[in-house]
């Protein structure tokens, strides 16, 4: 068992192509859920609008690359018309109705035999981003960051990737600290009390909708380039789950806070893999416990049992804020009453409001 | 002559025309299944006064107020502010047109600060749009505008030692500051608070009392809807009741608290004394 070899499989997890698209597709569920407190259940449905966005103009129509991303981004704007049009005026249980069978009837359709000529069905489309690759400026080799290496097109698609990560985040940045942003966060907290004070609510929704709608259809976008495949099967409702697993992780309402959690989420993920896979391989764990083709699925156990304890020790997410977390779960119920708190925790709270 | 000196000569009927309306409401109704919530044949609110809206429990006077203020929609009815109609229009347009409302239960924005509380309701702000939103330069100026008008309103609401703070973790008492304070943040000319003094202990009520008179001495129109008979015989100068969704009286403080239809709804038609405590 080697531990290096371990920590390297988890480093490039962690640096890889897979968590800049995973970030960024956080960083728009993030203007969704984190700041204007939009329950969309069903954000891989831009990631798959974006992908095939990419795949279906190049592979089936011939049309450059540049011109499938912008079918893919201009297709997630319009999902999110019609997804928030008529929900957004509703409670917001509506709009996590419609999302998530949105992107369950994308997956479906895109998957069924009649859009085979357009979708390729089950089998997908491929070879579709060799332009991408031609244009990439790095020279052919192995790229090392001491035991992590990486190809040069993975180092292409990184570069990329992780640059629109930041671009997105500073875009992030510079809005929740505009008042464009303080609006989005008042209507998280209480949209009546918004709109009396004259803000267009539902404008303001619709906008959160759309701008996260294509953060997420850039991260399909960029999932079908590294991958020069799509298949409808990728886009399961539970890559949903992980994006907010992992914006919880890193803290759903702060701009970095998707980016890091992606970042630790893919690197526990490729830890467990890789420290399992070791681990039988020296004789630690008989295969008669664990086989090897039950690697894929523990690991996901083993993550799980990671994220409880960090939640259950920090529930607002590694960069979360925990005075605004303890508002958030008094928020319901009694705003007038300072809340009680469980007996247990008292103790260590209020010493933590005297250090502040 | 004052608008206060102008009621003097409106006779103390149901209905009555003011000399200077500021809203004018005709025959809006709102049914909830087969209960009619309200009724209101005709009701004009006088410029410039505080008018105190009074009733027994389920009168109608929130759903009269939700449906004035956008929050809910009238089911036949129509209504205008200052001259213009205002039926049917959304909340936000109400607002910005300087109708603002306080809830009965406050609501203040918990995880946004007592600053970015009130930052966040000043009207017209550039910032406010997509686009000029990510170039800072194009709001900065006007903003550090807003952020000394809303230090201002905190400084006179005692609220400025809690201006960092969660508005989360403002009592009761202070929520209802807040609540205020941030709907001057709207420079309303027409202000309308439900139950402002509900939950609120005796010497916080003497506070609040003086910002609503503030109010109408800076020129706004106050419409309040109150169930404690002391504050709204002191500081209204017109009070109108309503029972059943219906307006059953109107009229100076004093004519109201000694109407039979009025003592009626409250204490149901058998009864001795009104039993109104004596105003301070």
């Amino acid at each position: 068992m080697d531990l290096m070899v371990i920590l390297s499989d988890a480093g490039r997890g962690a640096l890889g192509p897979v968590a800049a698209i995973y970030a960024l597709a956080a960083v728009g569920l993030n203007i969704h859920f984190g700041y204007t407190g939009l329950l969309n259940f069903g954000h891989v449905a831009f990631m798959l609008v974006g992908a095939y966005g990419v795949a279906v103009t190049v592979a089936v129509y011939d049309g450059p690359l540049w011109l499938g991303a912008l079918v893919g981004l201009i297709g997630a704007g319009l999902l999110a018309l019609l997804l928030g049009l008529p929900t957004l005026r509703l409670r917001a249980d509506y709009l996590a109705i419609a999302t998530i069978a949105a992107g369950e009837v994308l997956r479906i359709v895109f998957n069924a035999g009649f859009a085979q000529p357009v979708t390729g069905g089950v089998y997908g489309l491929q070879q579709f981003a060799g332009a991408f690759y031609a244009v990439n400026p790095i020279p052919s080799g192995s790229y090392g960051l001491g035991p992590l290496s990486f190809t040069q097109r993975d180092v292409w698609v990184m570069l990329v990737g992780w640059g629109a990560v930041a671009l997105a985040a500073l875009g992030l940045f510079l809005l929740v600290h505009s008042p464009w942003g303080r609006v989005l966060r008042a209507i998280r907290e209480d949209e009546e009390a918004v709109r009396s004070l004259g803000k267009n609510v539902y404008g303001y929704k619709i906008q959160s909708l759309v701008l996260g709608g294509l953060i997420g259809a850039a991260g399909g976008i960029l999932l079908a380039v590294d991958a020069q495949s799509v298949t409808p099967n990728t886009f399961n409702p539970v890559v949903t789950f992980y994006l907010y697993t992992l914006l919880i992780l890193g803290g759903a309402g702060t701009v970095l806070g998707p980016v890091l959690g992606s970042v630790l989420f893919w690197f526990l993920l490729s830890f467990a893999d890789s420290a399992l896979r070791q681990a039988i391989g020296a004789g630690y764990v008989s295969p008669q416990v664990i086989e090897p083709a039950d690697v894929g699925a523990l690991r996901f156990a083993l993550v799980g049992l990671g994220l409880v304890l960090l939640l259950v020790f920090r529930p607002e997410g590694i960069l979360g804020n925990r005075a605004e977390m303890r508002l958030e779960a008094g928020a319901a119920g009694t705003p007038r009453r300072p809340r009680r708190r469980p007996p247990n925790q008292v103790s260590g709270r209020i010493k933590e409001e005297a250090g502040q | 002559m004052t608008p206060r000196e102008a009621l003097a000569g409106v006779a103390a009927v149901p209905g009555a025309a003011k000399p200077d309306p500021h809203l004018v409401v005709d025959a809006v109704r709102r049914d909830f299944g087969g209960m009619r919530a309200v009724d209101v044949e005709h009701l004009e609110v006088q410029r410039g006064v505080i008018t105190g809206l009074i009733g027994p429990n389920g009168a109608g006077k929130t759903t009269l107020f939700n449906v004035l203020t956008g929050f809910d929609r009238a089911d036949s009815g129509h209504w205008a502010f200052d001259g213009r109609n205002a039926s049917g229009l959304p909340a936000h347009r109400l607002a910005r047109r300087g109708m603002v409302r306080t809830f009965q239960l406050t609501r203040v924005l918990s995880r946004l600060t007592v600053l970015e509380n009130m930052k966040l309701a000043a009207v017209g702000q550039r910032g406010e749009r997509f686009g000029p939103a990510l170039l800072r330069p194009l709001w900065s100026a006007q903003e550090a505008r807003v952020e000394r008008h809303a230090d201002e309103l905190l400084t006179r609401f005692r609220l400025a030692a809690k201006r960092d703070d969660y508005a989360g973790y403002l009592s009761g008492g202070q929520r209802k500051l807040l609540e205020m304070a941030r709907a001057l943040m709207v420079d309303p000319a027409l202000v309308l608070l439900d139950e402002p003094m509900a939950g609120v202990n005796p010497a916080l009520r003497q506070d609040l009392l003086g910002h609503i008179t503030d109010l109408r001495d800076a020129g706004r129109t106050v419409l309040f809807v109150e169930h404690d008979m002391d504050v709204v015989m002191t500081i209204s100068d017109w009070v109108v009741c309503m029972a059943e969704g219906r307006i059953i009286a109107e009229g100076p403080p004093a004519a109201v608290a000694g109407n039979r239809a009025v003592i009626d709804a409250y204490l149901g038609s058998r009864h001795d004394e009104p039993e109104f405590r004596e105003g301070r």
